[in-house]
């Protein structure tokens, strides 16, 4: 179960404002997310290696080969500012 | 004696007693892979580009792109493991490290996080005196220490940011974002807290960088930041197993910088305790100032958890067989604290010249092939530091691999020397033609007409010339004025242009003198 406070906590580590009824909303919205994966925990699972992923392949790489990307000026272009060859942000406040 | 003595007790017992501190260290070391390409990504990862021209809808996460793994690159960190001793993982995954900063595109940064691909290493370091020569122990062996690697991962290198309006970031209105470092490979080698001064701290740095330099995987290059190092610091009493808090320190971009950023921090630290100001030092992280030479407060540091690590959705697991660990293995070039030691047991160097000449793989691939061709390994050494490092320096970035003068053609020359065909002098005098043009030393020599005059007849007729015109010396030196032996040495190496004999010359000199 999760409390006011860390709903407060993520939203501070993933940059969001909150409002004081979001902050409530989401409590009961993230509480009823965790508690339906709680269900899991009803398996046993002991003897079973944690999975991260459910296709079973390894080892997928590619040649070190060089490959320019086309697609420089649209992606400078997408930034919310651009100044020339770089994006362009903000004063940063503190390191994070 | 003894009345001094008893003050000295005196004073001793009178003082306070000192607490001594002792620091421990442990680095952090990145070291940028030498791919063509990024470790995610075909985007090139050359240095000093226009800004933002090494980018891609991969490393600036563009919705809908899926990473995929660089195959050089998970070589080059399984080589460097196992070059550091780790044990390779069989199973290894990619995790993500979210936190936001304008240089990481993603707000997200590749890493891996609890299954590295190789942990549990360890490398050898020798420890240096003041002037960075090996220390000895009684036997004249290098002194070395055993320092842990705790782990070796894979990960993606940020951007890089600059400041504007200012050239600190506290005092710019607004900063510009370079994206072509962004999804660089990165290997970070975490080394246990085993360290305990910023000179054991440099060496340790040096050594990564002289193995990851042997291996081939990374150049090593501080200013251009393909090696940079965080340093972790506390102060602790000596003797007490509890440590001490613990601080971070980063911005060195040279070995130097990283020994003085060091000693800074445990002075800093120690006059805090001492002053009974220890609460002041707090978890946090610092910047080494090179103008200033201090380290400066920069933000405090999260815990770990602060970073929601999770396993890469998009990336497969992997798995490293036995077989291809050992394939890579066997690739493995001899590396350097393995030369250093072969070259004190089996040519009889000293630690000193070892330690040099296995600085530079190509330096030592270079005194290597010249010994190869029978010449003796002190007599090369002594070349190599010598006039062929200084020949080296005085031409800036020239290589030894790029000298006209080829190992076998030094070999040549020590050879001449050696066997008595030329002397050290002569030598000396045709090396500079050698080393701009290469060649036959012994064409050369015999061109020139450079042998050694060692017939004594040839000598003792020039001495007798010699004589002849200075017979006023001749009876200065012989009424008792002997330094006058000197002038004639200097005047029978002139009138031979240096080719006669050193020894047997002094030896007829001597007698004719005598009389």
């Amino acid at each position: 179960m999760i409390d006011k406070e860390q709903v407060h906590r993520v939203a501070h580590l993933a940059r969001l404002e909150l409002q004081p009824e979001e902050e409530t909303q989401f409590e009961g919205q993230l509480n009823s997310i965790l508690e339906y994966f709680e269900q899991l925990s009803e398996l046993n699972t002991e003897d079973v290696a944690p999975t991260t992923r459910a296709i079973d392949v390894s080892n997928i790489t590619r040649i070190d080969q060089l490959k320019s990307s086309p697609n420089r000026e649209e992606i400078l272009d997408c930034a919310p500012e651009r100044e020339g060859d770089f994006f362009r942000v903000p004063k940063i406040m503190g390191e994070g | 004696m003894i009345e001094i003595n008893a003050v000295d007790t005196l004073m001793t017992a009178a003082a306070p007693a000192k607490t001594e501190f002792e620091a421990v260290i442990g680095l952090e070391t990145h070291c940028q892979l030498s791919t063509n390409t990024k470790i995610f990504s075909t985007s090139s990862t050359t240095f000093g580009a226009t800004p933002n021209t090494h980018i891609d809808p991969v490393c600036m996460g563009m919705p809908g792109t899926l990473p995929v793994l660089n195959e050089k690159v998970l070589e080059y960190a399984v080589k460097t493991g196992l070059a550091l001793n780790c044990q390779i993982a069989p199973y290894s995954k990619f995790d993500r490290k979210q936190y936001f900063y304008p240089d990481l595109p993603k707000n997200y940064q590749i890493s891996q996080f609890d299954l590295p691909i190789a942990e549990h290493g360890h490398v050898n370091i020798e420890l240096t005196d003041k002037k960075g020569e090996p220390l000895l122990d009684e036997k004249g062996k290098a002194v070395t220490k055993r320092i842990g690697v705790t782990r070796l991962h894979m990960e993606e290198d940020a951007g890089k940011l600059v400041h504007a309006g200012s050239d600190r970031l506290a005092g710019s209105t607004h900063s510009l974002v370079d994206y072509n470092r962004a999804g660089v490979a990165l290997v970070e080698i975490v080394s246990e807290p085993d360290l305990r001064t910023g000179r054991e701290a440099a060496e340790y740095a040096q050594e990564i960088r002289r193995i990851v330099r042997y291996l081939g995987v990374s150049d090593g290059n501080m200013q251009e930041g393909s090696l940079r190092c965080d340093v972790n610091i506390s102060v602790r009493p000596k003797g007490r197993e509890k440590f001490g808090t613990k601080v971070e320190i980063k911005n060195m971009n040279s070995f130097s910088a990283i020994q003085k950023a060091i000693d800074y921090e445990i002075e800093r630290q120690v006059a805090a305790i001492e002053r009974g100001d220890g609460d002041t030092i707090v978890q946090e992280t610092r910047l080494w100032d090179e103008s200033t030479q201090r380290t400066s407060s920069m933000r405090k540091k999260e815990g770990s958890s602060d970073y929601r690590y999770f396993p890469e959705p998009d990336l497969g697991p992997i798995e490293v067989s036995a077989e291809q660990k050992e394939a890579w293995k066997a690739t493995l070039p001899e590396l350097p604290a393995q030369k250093r030691l072969r070259y004190e047991a089996e040519l009889g160097l000293s630690p000193y010249d070892a330690r040099v000449l296995t600085d530079e793989k190509a330096v030592a691939e270079y005194f290597e092939a010249a010994i190869a061709t029978g010449a003796t390994a002190k007599l090369v050494a002594n070349w190599v530091m010598g006039d062929i490092a200084a020949h080296l320096n005085a031409n800036t970035g020239m290589v030894i691999t790029e000298l006209p003068l080829k190992p076998e053609m030094l070999a040549e020359l020590i050879q001449l020397i050696d066997d008595g065909t030329i002397s050290g002098k002569i030598a000396k005098e045709i090396l500079p033609e050698l080393l701009e043009k290469g060649g036959s030393a012994k064409a050369i020599v015999e061109s020139k007409g450079l042998t050694q005059i060692s017939d004594p007849a040839a000598i003792e007729a020039m001495i007798d010339e010699l004589m002849e015109a200075n017979p006023d010396k001749v009876e200065q030196f012989r009424a008792g004025k002997k330094k006058l032996q000197g002038f004639f040495v200097g005047q029978l190496m002139k009138k031979s242009g240096g080719r006669v004999d050193p020894k047997l010359s002094n030896q007829i000199l001597a007698k004719k003198l005598k009389g």
